[in-house]
């Protein structure tokens, strides 16, 4: 999972700097935005994993 | 050695965060949110032994069951607030990690209302 994101994170950050130099501004915004919601999806699941756990555990509700 | 792994993985997450933050703080921030849980869902299967053992000395010690969840459901609020808190604070939003605190404190005392009011009503009939 931590290489998952690292990963979405140095290939965005590549991909981002490529689409700069060749002059698509527009584009190199839309990858970020994507980017990071798809690292906030991976984050999210987590967060549900978590919390599920956590209520099992100490019988929360 | 669980402990070596655990550290190892901090030390390489937090170089990968690192790296990554100089590039994209949104994505290196969300990286550090996704290692905090990450690690606490490393300990959770310690965190549920203890949890069971406790249980069962409450059990031999004939402690009432209510007590014992509430005990247990105040600890459970306590790690969630303080978790997400955490995570706030670490993004530099100080105010939005007082409001969970706050939230947490609150919820904790709605839960324990209950034994509250059984401590004042055992006070009330110890006097006369």
């Amino acid at each position: 999972m931590l290489f998952q994101i690292a990963g979405i994170g140095i290939f965005i950050s590549v991909l981002n700097i490529v689409l700069k130099q060749a002059g698509k501004e527009e584009q190199a915004q839309m990858l970020t935005l994507v980017g990071v919601v798809i690292v906030l999806l991976l984050v999210l699941q987590l967060l549900a994993d978590l919390f599920a756990n956590i209520r099992v555990i100490f019988n929360l509700y | 050695m669980e402990i070596g792994q655990l550290v190892g993985f901090g030390v390489m997450a937090t170089v990968f965060i690192l790296f990554i933050r100089q590039q994209r703080p949104e994505i290196g921030q969300l990286l550090s949110i996704a290692v905090g849980i990450i690690f606490i869902l490393y300990l959770l299967d310690y965190l549920r032994l203890i949890v069971e053992i406790i249980s069962e000395l409450a059990l031999k010690a004939e402690v009432n069951a209510v007590f014992l969840r509430t005990l247990l459901r105040v600890i459970g609020i306590a790690y969630l607030a303080e978790f997400g808190a955490q995570i706030c604070r670490d993004a530099g939003e100080g105010n939005v990690a007082l409001k969970i605190e706050f939230a947490g404190k609150l919820m904790i005392l709605v839960m324990t209302i209950p034994i509250l009011i059984m401590v004042l009503e055992s006070i009330v009939n110890i006097i006369p």
